[in-house]
This record gives structure tokens, C-alpha cells and sequence, in this order.
């Protein structure tokens, strides 16, 4: 049982020195040769925010308070899970001279992509800060769960990406699939429209999208200021849980002949 | 087939009362193994460092029954379109390719074995098992140590990184800790002799300088077992002696377990003890490495 702790505790080490080291080579890869560097993760939710902003107030004039605010809150959340599915997604596939002769443990690559972006995220919440102080907004205390909506979203965004790396290297045509499917679920999430211009029955259908939860906590405590509930604190968490459990049993499943096929 | 056989009475036979702990040994192992066979040999320490079962032999590898079939026809199949199709003309899954048949080996601790055999004779795919990075078919492969694993240097890096950022990420790869990179880092840096550029991307070396920060790399440490697979032919002439003689040493001092592949008779016959003969997935013979170069070179 010791043996088998040490063990465990070794393995841990070791792949969260590899992890660190993979995201720190993302990150320089990322930024190389670009001169404003990583102040683009701050300047893109910006710039998107402000194009949206314009579109949006102009030709479909929802009545929502504090519009480029209630924007960037949804963008950059959506972006964060958009993005890490995403390079998730081909994180094996992307790895594939490494699986075939190194002997590593496969679930660092999808979890390294969903780490180097929920640091983008973290760093893009920059730009949130910035519309903040812009519209004199004063965050209230609630501002403090945002670490825990994070874990929320992170769990999911990990699960999804497990399965999606998974299921890519079987089935290459996912790849493309997904950038539709992210596209139509991007609409079907309240990020720049208003929840109260759906009907009654498309309320109880909207439910059932995660990231409808996830973006309603985070205005929730940023713009609001509100307490989320207990119960919605309970949904994000199962939500992100299920997701996780869901897609690292697939992984694992399939990880075995993983080296057969990329 | 009669002559695999025989070959095989050259291979070390356990009593049935070391069989028998043995295949306990082999669950054991492969559960662990199982729940992530390619977590890493590193991981393995925490084994090796515990006390050495004394039913254990002296074994560094053992591979038992190894069979590896490739399936011809999921191996191309990269889309839904190409699965559909092929799965109406009914010609999934139609050709299967044997790679390795039966094969048993058992080396122990300090050997020094040659794999000989021609072009997709299996020699890689067997190499990969001991790794770690591909799971038999069939049989069980039992690894005891911190395996070096050679096969094709420089997997793990980053071409648009500099050699230095490499260094970094290749020996997070192979399983060191930050502080050994940092401690072992001017060794590494003196071995490949490329001081001077230290800090240019990758993509400007040659393959031949690719070569030599990779070696120098995978043998800073002092591996249990260190698998060499047609590495030296990149690096010029100094450089491949230099690599033989770093391998010599692991081999005198540290008492290595040295598995080399390589299509120079003549430097398997000088580095080795003992030989595979590897022929289309079956085992011709396995012996004295002299005796087996003999026939292989007769054979040809």
C-alpha cells in the first residue's frame, strides 16, 4: 500500500513537472515574435468586446444594462472552454512523435491545453478589470468565488477535452465537426443576448447547456454582485464533475491504442 | 517454426516453483502497469528502490509469449468517410500484419544484447514494447529499472525552442526533476560540446547536433537500462565514438543493461555479449553474440 503511495506520489511529481514545462513552452511559443506579446490576451476580449458591443447595441437593441460588460464577461468564459476543447481536441494528435517512442503518461497533453488557456483566461480577466474601472463599476465581495467558478469550469473544460482528444484520434473528421458545434452552441448561450427574450419552454431547454450555468454565476459575482445560490453552486460543480468523470474514463478506455492510430 | 524452438532452449527456463511467483510477479507488474502502461519508467523507481523481492531473479527484462499484431486496415483509416466505405465493401479490418510471434526473452542485469535482424524484421516494435510505448497483443513484457530509452533521438522536441528550453522540456519528458536538469545541466551542455548555441532554436541544427544534445541527455543519468536504436549512425565520426565510449562506461562501471539495435555487424559484435536474431516476427536464434552475427551474416 506504501509502495503503491510513493509510487503515486512520484508519478504526480513527475507529470506536473511535465505539464509545467509543456505550458511554459506554449506560452513562449505563443508570444514569440509578436510584439505586444501577451498583451494581446489582454487587448483580443477587448477589441471583440467593442466590435460586439457595436453590432449588437446597433441592430438589435437589447435592453441590458452595462452591454459591453455583460459582453466580455460571457466572451471570455466561452472563449476559455471554446479554446481548450478545442487544442484539446488535437493535443494527442498534435503529440503523436512523442507517444510513439516516450513513455508518458497521455493525460498531460489534454489537461496542459486546458491549463496554458485558463492562464490566457486568467490573464484576459485583465481586460474584465479594465471595463470595470471604465464603466465605474465596484465589484462587491462575491467577487471572491471566482476561483471556484473557475474550478467549475476548468473540470468541465478538461472532461470535454479527454474525450474529445480521445474520440479526435479515431475519427479525424471531429476535428472539423467541432468548430461547427462550438459555433451553434456559442449562439445558444446567452453571451450577447438577454435570457429573458427566450420563451417559457426554451427557459427549461437552456438548463441543460452547462455554459448557460457557468456564464450566468460569473455575472453573477462580477457584474451583479450577487450571491450565487447554493444550488447553482451545486449545478457548476456537478456539472464540471460529471463532465471530468465522463471524459477521463473514455479517455482512458481508448488511450491503450492510442499509438495504434495517431 | 522447429527452429525457433530450439533456439528457444537457449533462453533461461524458471523452475515451475519460480514460474509460478513469477507470473504472480507478472500480474502484479501488469496491473500496475495497466492503469497507465505508458506512465513512465521512472515511475519504476519507486519499485526499484523498495527491496527486491528475493523470488525475483536477477532480471532486467522479461518478455514472455510477445505477440504484436497491427491492423493493416485501422492503421489508414483517419476519417468517418473512409470507415463508412470501407465498412460496406466489408473490407475493414481485412489485413492483419503478425509483427512480433512468440517471442521470449529473458535479460539479465548487466547484459549487454544485440537485436539483429533486416528491415521490418520487428526489431523497433520490440524495443517499443520494452519501452513501454506500445502494449502486446498478447504476452507480458516485465521491465525492473529506469530505462533510457533512445529510440529515434530527440522525440520530445520542440524545434522553435531554444536548445536550452530543450534541454528543459526533453528531461521533464524522460522523467527528471527540475533540480537534476539544473544540477546536471553543464554535463549535458560539455557532452554535446555546443556551448556556443546554447540559445538558437532548434531548427537551425543539424540533424547531426540534434543528435548529440539528445544522447546527452538520455544518458546523463545512470539509466538500469538503456535501449540504442540506430542513434549513432547521425553524429559524425568523434561524436558516434564519444557515444560508444559514454556507453562503454555505463556498461563497465554501472553495470547497465544495454539493448542495441543497430545495422553495423561490426559494432554490434564489438558493444555486445550476447544476440537476437529477429526474422519476420520470429525468433531465429539467440546466443552468444558472435555465434548469432556468424549465422545472420551466412544467412544473408
Amino acid at each position: 500500500m506504501r509502495k503503491q503511495q510513493s509510487f503515486l506520489r512520484e508519478r504526480f511529481a513527475k507529470d506536473s513537472y511535465i505539464m509545467t514545462t509543456l505550458v511554459s513552452k506554449d506560452f513562449k511559443l505563443k508570444y514569440r515574435r509578436s510584439v505586444l506579446g501577451v498583451a494581446w490576451s489582454v487587448l483580443n476580449p477587448l477589441l471583440m468586446m467593442v466590435a460586439l458591443s457595436l453590432i449588437f447595441s446597433h441592430f438589435f437593441r437589447f435592453q441590458i444594462e452595462n452591454f459591453p460588460l455583460y459582453l466580455i464577461l460571457g466572451n471570455t468564459l466561452f472563449d476559455y472552454v471554446s479554446r481548450s476543447t478545442n487544442y484539446g481536441m488535437l493535443s494527442i494528435i498534435d503529440a503523436a512523435p512523442l507517444i510513439k517512442k516516450i513513455r508518458v503518461n497521455k493525460a498531460i497533453f489534454p489537461l496542459e491545453k486546458v491549463l496554458f488557456e485558463l492562464l490566457s483566461f486568467a490573464i484576459s480577466l485583465i481586460a474584465v478589470a479594465l471595463v470595470l474601472i471604465f464603466f465605474q463599476i465596484i465589484p462587491t465581495a462575491n467577487i471572491l468565488f471566482l476561483p471556484l467558478l473557475m474550478l467549475y469550469v476548468t473540470l468541465f473544460a478538461s472532461g470535454l477535452s479527454f474525450a474529445l482528444a480521445a474520440f479526435a484520434v479515431y475519427f479525424r473528421d471531429l476535428v472539423y465537426l467541432w468548430g461547427v458545434v462550438v459555433l451553434v452552441w456559442m449562439y445558444a448561450t446567452p453571451i450577447f443576448w438577454p435570457i429573458d427574450m427566450l420563451p417559457d419552454y426554451m427557459q427549461t431547454v437552456i438548463q441543460f447547456n452547462p455554459m448557460f450555468h457557468f456564464v450566468t454565476y460569473f455575472r453573477q459575482i462580477v457584474l451583479w454582485g450577487d450571491t450565487p445560490s447554493l444550488f447553482s453552486n451545486l449545478i457548476c460543480l456537478g456539472m464540471g464533475l460529471a463532465t471530468f468523470a465522463a471524459g477521463y474514463l473514455i479517455f482512458r478506455k481508448l488511450q491503450r491504442r492510442f499509438i495504434l492510430h495517431v | 517454426m522447429s527452429k525457433s524452438q530450439l533456439t528457444n532452449k537457449h533462453a533461461v527456463k524458471p523452475t515451475s516453483a519460480m514460474n509460478t511467483l513469477q507470473s504472480m510477479n507478472d500480474n502484479d507488474a501488469m496491473s500496475f502497469n495497466s492503469t497507465n502502461h505508458a506512465s513512465n519508467a521512472l515511475a519504476e523507481v519507486a519499485c526499484a528502490g523498495a527491496p527486491i523481492d528475493a523470488s525475483l531473479p536477477d532480471y532486467a527484462i522479461q518478455i514472455k509469449d510477445v505477440k504484436m499484431v497491427f491492423n493493416m486496415a485501422s492503421e489508414q483509416l483517419n476519417s468517418l468517410k473512409e470507415y463508412v466505405i470501407k465498412l460496406i465493401k466489408r473490407q475493414l479490418f481485412f489485413s492483419e500484419l503478425l509483427a512480433l510471434d512468440g517471442i521470449n526473452l529473458n535479460i539479465q542485469r548487466g547484459d549487454v544484447f544485440g537485436i539483429v535482424g533486416t528491415n521490418g524484421s520487428g526489431k523497433s516494435t520490440l524495443l517499443k514494447i520494452i519501452a513501454g510505448v506500445l502494449e502486446p497483443t498478447e504476452g507480458s513484457c516485465v521491465v525492473n529499472g529506469v530505462i533510457a530509452p533512445l529510440i529515434e533521438l530527440g522525440a520530445g522536441f520542440d524545434l522553435e525552442l531554444t536548445a536550452r528550453e530543450n534541454i528543459y522540456l526533453n528531461g521533464s519528458l524522460l522523467g527528471y526533476s527540475k533540480s537534476f536538469i539544473q544540477e546536471n545541466f553543464d554535463d549535458i551542455v560539455s557532452f554535446a560540446e555546443m556551448h556556443e548555441f546554447l540559445d538558437m532554436p532548434m531548427k537551425n541544427y543539424s540533424s547531426g547536433m540534434v543528435a548529440r544534445v539528445a544522447f546527452a541527455i538520455a544518458t546523463v543519468i545512470v539509466p538500469d537500462i538503456l535501449i540504442v536504436d540506430e542513434t549513432l549512425s547521425v553524429g559524425d565520426m568523434f561524436f558516434q565514438e564519444k557515444c560508444e565510449r559514454r556507453i562503454q562506461e555505463l556498461i563497465d562501471n554501472e553495470h547497465t543493461t544495454v539493448l542495441f539495435v543497430s545495422h553495423s555487424i561490426e559494432q554490434v559484435e564489438r558493444i555486445c555479449k550476447k544476440a537476437i536474431w529477429i526474422d519476420k516476427g520470429h525468433t531465429q536464434m539467440i546466443g552468444d553474440v558472435n555465434d548469432v552475427c556468424e549465422t545472420y551474416k551466412n544467412s544473408q
